[in-house]
């Protein structure tokens, strides 16, 4: 039965890993999730796992012993933010187009500059096509919930990718909270051991591992690799079904709340969605068919689906908490309207940029762009398509 | 969410009112409570002004912004009644409670036009008596317990006595002292 806990988001990152014990961890700290590796080396010290962790010297490196040992054939993690993110660039692409099932949670912070170190989504933006699944998670208990899930999909078969696990910078990442972990051997059964198929240290197979790849082939193995994200979707709602077997939760691509008739729609991702649950509340209490669709997993990003469930609304308002700086829209905007377009489906959307740097964004924040959804409704204008939520004027 | 209790901490760097949040939050947790305890970080630094918040509800908390308006309002250092608008939002119904030397009237002065219940404790002379140290955000945690009502007194001394034996794990002597301070704190806060 599920343990009752109250945990910071990082403890709860910390404590999945824990109980996946993986072969390696190489990481470098960078707030706010330098609790994470400083957590899992507390862990190493006290033989709670027989990790190899590597206190590497930058992020570059963190990715590049990541990705050495995956190739070598074992379970490799880390964990990062923004500029951290930043200088792994490099390696974020190699990792992924080796197919190489590294799992990272990824604490998100918006990158330099100037330097800020609070929340907001501009670190996960910046990799959004570097070909690495990513999930996104409201609360600690997601931010839990999917690194359990995280091996079970990365290193499926017909997968084989990279996966990052975010959460909002100190928002989740250090607020104390309720959760409910599973038993370690229930984590260890559903996990399972790594049973790479091709790997450097099988002295039976001899194999290069990221030789030059020009005119011939590069393309082909491209065009694997999106295959590889397509068929994530199919393993994603598999495993997430045998996750809610053991723990109760369901997940799926996105959460629906108080979806099915509702009028006016906020998209958005990580912990806004649960600030905008309340408002939704308070909103329905007032006669207002207010809902909410949370993304969670934004790569590969379900576009059908996402169409379908908002093909009833009247008007839907998408939030990102990254400006794309294009002069149209935020980068989960651009993915819903070109979901809904490729789906021939019409509905008024609005893109809000916010929370940007930490500014906080409240319940009463989220409401006044309900408001601004029921004006769209009832004027059949919208104006503005590119909007800001709680810039200041 | 009509059970939802929302408290508001201000203190300087280094008096340990982000311990003092996680302790309540921990406190609640153990008498079955849905909980949140998170510092506002800033530039961090010994003596800036800080804030640190608290969510407790029987039932689940999904909001996740800071606190606006705070049924609860604790300041651990009375120097920061000059600087901050410490009753800023606090509701008409709630209560501030201060840790100061200062009278009734003076207090009321300088939380110009704030009408609501105020409560002091000198949690100096109770960190002073029980730990010989001052470490106000002990007396400050019993002092919140005891004006909000979140849990008995009883539950709250109890599970603390759990919580100092894991956090001082390494200096145990410190232990007696701490809940010297909790019991002489419930004692010592009073209405103004």
């Amino acid at each position: 039965m599920g343990i009752r806990e109250r945990l910071s988001g990082n403890e709860a990152a910390a404590i999945a890993m824990k109980q996946i014990n993986p072969d390696v961890v190489a990481a470098f700290p960078i707030t706010p999730s330098t609790e994470i590796p400083q957590y899992f080396s507390s862990f190493v010290s006290n033989g709670q796992v027989d990790t190899e962790f590597v206190a590497v010297e930058s992020e570059h490196s963190a990715m590049s012993a990541c990705i050495g040992a995956e190739s070598a054939g074992a379970r490799a993690m880390t964990a990062t933010s923004a500029n951290g993110l930043s200088l792994m660039w490099e390696m974020i692409y190699i990792a992924s187009s080796l197919r190489l099932p590294i799992v990272m949670s990824l604490v998100n912070r918006a990158v330099s500059g100037p330097l800020n170190i609070h929340n907001d989504h501009s670190d996960a933006m910046g990799v959004r096509d570097a070909g690495w699944i990513m999930l996104f998670s409201e609360t600690n208990q997601e931010a839990y919930d999917n690194l359990l899930m995280a091996h079970r999909i990365a290193e499926h078969k017909d997968v084989q990718l990279p996966l990052m696990v975010c959460q909002d910078g100190f928002i989740t990442s250090h607020s104390i909270e309720n959760i409910e972990l599973l038993e370690d051997d229930i984590v260890k059964n559903f996990v399972g051991k790594y049973k790479p198929e091709h790997y450097l240290l099988n002295d039976k197979e001899p194999i290069a591992v990221g030789p030059l790849d020009l005119q011939a082939y590069l393309f082909e193995h491209k065009a694997q690799q999106a295959e590889a994200m397509r068929n994530a979707k199919k393993v994603i709602s598999e495993v997430a079904k045998e996750f809610e077997k053991i723990s109760g939760r369901k997940y799926e691509f996105f959460e629906k709340y108080k979806l099915d008739d509702a009028e006016l729609v906020i998209v958005c991702m990580n912990s806004t969605a649960g600030t905008t649950k309340a408002a939704i509340d308070e909103l329905r209490a007032q006669g207002v068919k207010a809902g909410l669709l949370k993304i969670r997993m934004f790569r590969p990003f379900p576009a059908e689906e996402v169409a379908e469930a908002l093909k009833n609304a009247k008007a839907v308002a998408v939030l990102d908490k990254a400006d794309s700086l294009n002069g149209c829209g935020g980068a989960l905007f651009e993915d819903v309207i070109s979901g809904m377009y490729v789906s021939n489906i019409h509905v008024p959307t609005l893109s809000y940029v916010y929370g940007i740097g930490g500014r906080d964004t409240t319940v009463n924040d989220i409401k006044t762009v309900y408001t601004d959804l029921s004006k769209v409704v009832s004027s059949g204008n919208i104006d503005n398509p590119y909007r800001y939520l709680g810039l200041r004027k | 969410m009509s059970n939802l209790i929302e408290i508001r901490w201000h203190g300087r760097g280094g008096q340990g009112a982000k311990t003092a949040s996680l302790l309540l939050a921990d406190a609640a947790f153990n008498t079955g409570k849905y909980i949140q305890g998170f510092p506002e970080y800033g530039p961090e630094r010994m003596g800036a002004p800080i804030t640190a918040y608290n969510r407790i509800s029987d039932t689940p908390i999904t909001v996740h912004s800071n606190i606006y308006e705070p049924d609860f309002v604790v300041v651990v250092d009375d120097t920061l009644l000059d600087s901050v608008n410490v009753t800023a939002g606090l509701k008409s119904d709630g209560a501030i409670i201060i840790n100061t030397t200062k009278d009734g009237e003076e207090l009321r002065k300088s939380l110009k036009g704030y009408t609501g219940d105020i409560y002091k404790i000198d949690a100096r002379k109770v960190s002073m008596e029980t730990l010989g140290k001052y470490f106000p955000n002990t007396p400050m945690l019993a002092a919140v317990v005891k004006v909000s009502g979140i849990m008995s007194e009883e539950a709250f001394l109890e599970d603390m006595i759990g919580s100092f034996k894991h956090k001082f794990a390494k200096k145990p002597e410190v232990i007696d002292g701490n809940m010297k301070a909790l019991e002489m704190a419930l004692k010592e806060v009073t209405k103004v």
